[in-house]
């Protein structure tokens, strides 16, 4: 497997995420003014600052080169992991529902969370053991998800509500304790949590490795069927 | 043509920076003061003020999560002539 990591002028977060891809394949960082993708089979966003997150934050990478590349490789149904910002980013590019909104009490939160896989049977989740606990750390000032009410009600009925903050856990006053949705197609998935930050007993957890794990099955899958 | 643009949070969804600024008014001893929303102000010029509803659903508003206002200022008057 092949991954791309976008790198956007203020991403801070794409070479933990091409460290944490390298462990499952080879990684490479695509540059953000370039429209084409190198021949990945699967995209990363990264976190970070994407052009200073001036307007609102995804507002106005959504518009780089790049993105055209990896708008059309998400409709062909290619693998793109958004991660913080780059949640940010899929929502502002419509590739993802719903928005992500200041923090209820305004602060910025860094901090170990504990995730519930809501859904395991993803591109993103399949090498979870079923509904587990995931620990990942959190660190955004912007991540609190918002759809309106029925949108909410169809993202659970369809599966699409991916990953949610264990009871108590909610940093941001995310709505229905949301931390990660996919696509109605599930080949999309956004998280506000940082599973790249949490690949190595270094930092105190290898939880966050099953997405990338996840990710190469899913695409080692792809390849034998083709 | 000079425009403005005013972005809100829409009704209904919690605005933290409009709850901030409301409970720091009355330390300050101003009283009776509720329904503070923050917002956003965009001045601009355009040529085509027909293009700013686009302008606005596309980039300088999130419909899912803000209203707009658009507010175009007519164009200022010629210099008068001597009658």
């Amino acid at each position: 497997m092949k991954v791309g990591v976008v790198r956007f002028p203020g991403s801070c977060d794409e070479l933990d995420a091409l460290a944490a891809a390298s462990l499952v394949g080879e990684a490479t960082i695509l540059p953000h003014g370039r429209p084409e993708l190198s021949g990945v089979d699967a995209v990363v966003i990264p976190g970070g600052f994407s052009y200073g997150d001036y307007l609102r934050a995804g507002a106005i990478a959504r518009f780089a080169p790049v993105m055209e590349a990896v708008a059309r490789f998400a409709r062909e149904g290619g693998p793109v992991l958004g991660i913080c910002n780059g949640f940010q980013v899929l929502c502002e590019a419509r590739l993802l529902p719903g928005a992500l909104l200041a923090n209820r009490h305004l602060r910025f939160r860094c901090r170990q969370v504990t995730c519930l896989v809501d859904n395991p049977q993803t591109p993103f989740t399949r090498a979870c053991r079923g509904r587990q606990t995931l620990s990942i750390p959190v660190k955004h000032t912007t991540g609190r998800y918002h759809a309106p009410e029925p949108v909410l009600d169809e993202l659970e009925a369809r599966g699409q509500v991916v990953l949610r903050y264990a009871e108590e856990a909610n940093p941001n006053g995310s709505a229905r304790d949301i931390a990660g949705v996919c696509s109605a197609e599930g080949n999309v998935f956004g998280l506000m949590p940082h599973p790249e930050h949490a690949v190595d007993p270094l930092t105190g957890s290898r939880d966050g490795l099953c997405i990338f794990e996840s990710m190469r099955e899913h695409v080692d899958g792809a390849l034998a069927v083709a | 043509m000079k425009a403005r643009v005013l972005v809100r949070p829409k009704q209904g969804i919690l605005d933290p920076q409009g709850k901030a600024v409301e409970r720091a008014l009355p330390a300050l001893g101003f009283e009776g003061v509720t329904n503070v929303r923050v917002g956003r102000l965009i001045e601009l010029e355009v040529e085509d003020p027909r293009q700013l509803g686009q302008m606005c659903e596309q980039l300088l508003a999130n419909p899912l999560i803000e209203d707009y206002e658009i507010v175009t200022e007519p164009a200022a008057e010629a210099p008068a002539t001597a009658a």
